[in-house]
């Protein structure tokens, strides 16, 4: 008989054997006790909304979607995805105009390029800080990032996309939003490091937003639809043209690989092992002996290491915090895995405001406490939370390698 | 030993703390009678507690049992409306496999006509669409009004309306001795079993509603009632599998009834005809739980790989009519004995057989032949009256529900009675047993009004520790507020350690995977952090 050779539960929810340790680890429990927590939440709650939808608990909107829990879990319980899939199916109140809003990144960055320099002025004032408040419910503590007048787009198709046909292997590069809207440096600094390492940068076709946001604000039809598009192009390049795709923010790669089948039913399994992190694809060109890298000797910083929720869920801060630890110069210092409160656009929200920050205090003090010249982090939200949060200014560790590389001798040393 | 006239004189003593002495109870007390309730150990110890839950339509015994059919449907729709907090209307499937002759189908809905139950075929892909986990191969599908029910609620909102009516009830009361003076019963001898001391009572009418132990009490009186024991076995699982009952559209048969009740899905059952001196040992064997899963299979194909939480047993108290083995062929009528014109013996009346859903009009009969021979002209208002818990709600507590998930789980086992439940604090509000959403003032409130003696009295009246962790985190908060209650810390503690190992024991036969790892965790838990010292693999 071939019965009950396993038990299988949809994320493995009956796996769960009420141990609790997820609970431990919850960030949002000790700061917001109206968060029953994601065993609660979670695995107990499923059973529940089984038996009776009503029993849906309009608290799970305080899930930070960190997937800490999943991480604790020592009984592969995908308790997150439990959580965010509940959700999506039972939610039945439509979402915000703030929440659209927060959650097309996409659509409010190409509104705001054109007039970067106003709109930047304009939310940075206190006036316009008091009306978001108080109409939008954005908390006005927040400091948005700023746009910038030139989209990373626009900047790789003027100056970068024609010289990219000359090196003998190519990658694909996921850019996001951020770095399109808000900080194009990001972009140039992977293209010199990738350059250097011998790989032409390529964009995808015509991108779309992660959908990260559009998740967690219950956008669900139009983070499908754009996972969808960016499944489509990402094949292209993987499937056609046999490149890897390659990003810098740990969230919308995790987006990509994990939230799409998870989340959104969104079929990834022929391009999923070939779209990672920047940091993970330069560790094992090096780790295989595919590329050694130089730096400069008068280079010397002394940063601490933030890693990200989505980075543990990954579980690849291993690869970004090994490069950083290989410059000479470079004094590194771990701080504790712990969420910075942020979440995306959770923090942005004006009745979130106080959980986000009391998540996050300890971190802010732990990087008060070491004092570094700068933290090192991969994602835009880690950053901008710390960076409001504390006096430090906060880099990804791409951009701390592009900066810290000899670019001449690495062409040397490989043979470029 | 007290003698007559010192308050324990009754009209009528009931033997039993099941559903049908419970219903009995009600009855009698709500038409004047004086009344007192004996249970040997808790409420739902036997039958009433060991089934499926099943709000049967009677459609399962139309082709070979009419009037059985016609009881159930008529006592289905009237406990819709008395026990409503203890009905789900999930309406029931009975599926046609490619293994079965689908020409069953047309006699069966034929019968079910002619009970007076509606029974509409349907197709296949329709009875998809309303419960998915439904066999897929399936080849035809009549749809008929099943529902589940919680014998535990059902029972005990009989027992707190015969109360409120005036009854007295007492559990861990055994009657050990009938009271006879010439060819009449005039009371019993009841071993109380807490005190250890005998008590007697004493009434015009005694009322054998003892199930299968009816047989040992009719003995005990000098009577003769040959119960057939046939033991059924079932298994709960984990979370509910479907929505919509599922059986077999055949020929009753083994393992061909899925119930979702609550929070979980229970298969059953099996039916074996033992011995009657194994009544009170129940075990549920690997050869039993093969059978319930790979017959279970054929009805939702996903129960071959959900988590089992435990298997258990129970004993059907057939009258034994003829020597048929299986005991399937056993009407499962109900069966009213009146002692005087059966043996002579007055005063003594014997009711059992029937179904858990058929209990009210068990009661209903029963009183009314103890009315009659009273000269009482008390007309039974059972089918009308709604029960305890099962009255209009207040606009206070549908308010609560709807903020509060607790409560919401509290309100679905005790109906209006909710209020009752202090759940003002945060205190009142933290969950004793996490996995059924049972809070401290839930607990709190069982402790005051619901004959709660112990942990397995309190899981039944409010659901701690059924569900997946089975103890592991909630056996000891209530142990400690138990403790509380009855102001001793011994005594919780070996409390404690009975329930965990009652609770092994359902595990036991089906202690595998996740449920073995759970058993495991919670015997370290119990074992090295709490330090019980005669752990749950006793």
């Amino acid at each position: 008989m071939n019965l009950q050779q396993y038990n299988i539960s949809e994320n493995n929810f009956e796996q769960c054997i009420k141990c609790t340790v997820c609970t431990v680890y919850c960030p949002v429990i000790p700061i917001n006790s109206n968060f029953p927590g994601p065993k609660h939440a979670g695995p107990d709650g499923e059973r529940f909304r089984l038996k009776d939808p009503d029993f849906y608990d309009k608290s799970l909107k305080y899930c930070l979607n960190c997937k800490r829990c999943e991480v604790a879990c020592p009984s592969g319980v995908k308790i997150g995805d439990i959580i965010q899939s509940a959700r999506i199916k039972y939610n039945t109140a439509s979402p915000k105009l703030r929440d659209i809003l927060l959650a097309n990144t996409d659509f409010v960055g190409t509104l705001s390029t054109p007039f970067a320099p106003v709109v930047n002025m304009a939310l940075g004032l206190k006036p316009v800080k008091l009306v978001m408040d108080s109409v939008l419910k954005i908390d006005h503590h927040r400091t948005f990032p700023r746009y910038s007048s030139q989209t990373f787009e626009s900047w790789y198709r003027k100056n970068a996309e024609e010289e990219q046909k000359k090196f003998p292997r190519h990658i694909s590069y996921f850019h996001g939003c951020y770095v399109n809207y808000n900080y194009p440096q990001l972009g140039k600094d992977l293209i010199k490091i990738m350059n250097a390492a011998g790989y032409g940068v390529h964009l995808l076709n015509k991108e779309k937003c992660c959908g990260v946001p559009l998740i967690s604000n219950g956008l669900i039809k139009q983070a499908t639809s754009q996972g969808q598009h960016n499944i489509d192009v990402i094949r292209e390049a993987v499937v056609d043209k046999n490149m890897t795709v390659v990003g810098t923010s740990s969230s919308c790669m995790f987006t990509l690989r994990e939230e799409y089948p998870h989340l959104l039913h969104i079929d990834n399994s022929d391009v999923h092992d070939r779209v990672e992190l920047a940091t993970r694809f330069l560790f094992r060109l090096i780790d295989n002996g595919d590329l050694k890298l130089v730096f400069r000797k008068d280079y010397k910083k002394r940063i601490a290491y933030h890693t990200p929720c989505h980075m543990e869920r990954l579980g690849w801060a291993i690869y970004s915090t090994s490069l950083l630890r290989m410059i000479p110069g470079l004094e590194f210092i771990m701080l504790d895995s712990q969420c910075c409160g942020i979440a995306g656009t959770y923090g942005f929200k004006k009745e979130n405001y106080a959980t986000s920050q009391g998540i996050g205090a300890s971190l802010f003090k732990q990087i008060a406490d070491v004092n570094p010249d700068f933290v090192a982090t991969d994602c835009e939200t880690c950053k901008w939370q710390i960076e409001m949060s504390t006096p430090y200014k906060v880099m990804n560790p791409i951009s701390i390698l592009a900066e810290a590389l000899d670019v001449e001798a690495i062409q040397k040393i490989n043979r470029l | 030993m007290k003698k007559v006239g010192e308050g324990n004189e009754y009209d009528v003593i009931i033997i039993g703390g099941g559903a049908t002495g419970a219903g009995t109870a009600r009855d009698c007390a709500m038409r004047g009678l004086r009344v007192l309730l004996l249970e040997r150990f808790d409420y739902t110890n036997g039958a009433t507690g060991r089934n499926h839950g099943l709000l049967h339509s009677g459609a399962r015994y139309a082709v070979n049992d009419s009037e059985s059919a016609t009881e159930c449907i008529k006592e289905n729709m009237i406990l819709r409306k008395i026990a409503s907090h203890c009905v789900e209307e999930n309406d029931g499937l009975f599926i046609s496999l490619p293994e079965d002759d689908i020409a069953y189908q047309a006699k069966f809905i034929d019968s079910c006509r002619k009970a007076g139950i509606s029974a509409e075929a349907i197709d296949p892909k329709e009875a998809i669409r309303i419960e998915p986990s439904v066999n897929p191969s399936l080849i035809g599908a009549v749809k008929v009004p099943d529902g589940s029910i919680d014998p535990f609620r059902l029972t005990l909102a009989n027992v707190l309306d015969a109360r409120q009516h005036g009854a007295v009830t007492k559990v861990y009361h055994e009657v050990v001795k009938f009271i006879r003076e010439q060819d009449r019963i005039v009371g019993v001898c009841a071993l109380n079993h807490k005190t250890k001391e005998v008590e007697t009572y004493y009434a015009q009418f005694v009322v054998n509603a003892g199930g299968i132990w009816g047989h040992h009490i009719a003995e005990m009186a000098g009577v003769t009632v040959n119960m057939y024991p046939a033991k059924g076995a079932l298994l709960i699982f984990g979370h509910r599998v479907n929505n919509v009952v599922l059986n077999r559209c055949r020929k009753a048969a083994d393992a061909d009834i899925l119930v979702p009740g609550d929070t979980i899905t229970v298969i059953g059952t099996t039916s074996s005809h033992i011995p009657y001196d194994e009544i009170d040992n129940m075990r549920v064997t690997p050869e039993e739980v093969d059978l319930l899963l790979r017959e279970g299979e054929k009805l939702a194909p996903s129960l071959a790989t959900t988590r089992i939480l435990r298997a258990y047993a129970g004993v059907r108290p057939l009258v034994a009519a003829d020597d048929d083995p299986t005991g399937r062929n056993i009407s499962r009528g109900i069966v009213l004995l009146d002692h005087a014109e059966r043996d002579g013996l007055n005063s003594f009346l014997t009711i059992t057989g029937g179904k858990l859903i058929t209990y009210r009009l068990m009661a209903e009969w029963t009183t009314n032949l103890i009315c009659k021979k009273m000269g009482l002209n008390e007309p039974c208002r059972t089918a009308e009256v709604p029960l305890p818990g099962s009255r209009q709600e207040s606009e206070e507590v549908k308010e609560r529900i709807a903020s509060n998930n607790v409560y919401r789980a509290a309100e679905g086992r005790h109906g209006d009675l909710t209020k009752e439940i202090p759940l003002d604090n945060e205190y009142d509000n933290s969950l004793v047993c996490e996995c059924e959403g049972v809070s401290v003032g839930e607990v709190n409130y069982a402790l005051k009004e619901l004959e709660i003696s112990d942990l397995v009295s309190l899981r039944r009246r409010t659901r701690v520790g059924m569900g997946t962790c089975q103890g592991e985190l909630c056996a000891c908060r209530a142990a400690g507020l138990l403790s509380q209650a009855h102001n001793c810390t011994e005594k919780a503690k070996a409390d404690l350690v009975n329930f965990l190992n009652e609770r092994w024991k359902g595990m036991y036969p089906i202690a595998w995977g996740e449920s073995l790892r759970e058993s495991q965790f919670s015997a370290w838990v119990y074992g090295s952090v709490c330090n019980l010292s005669s752990g749950k693999t006793k």
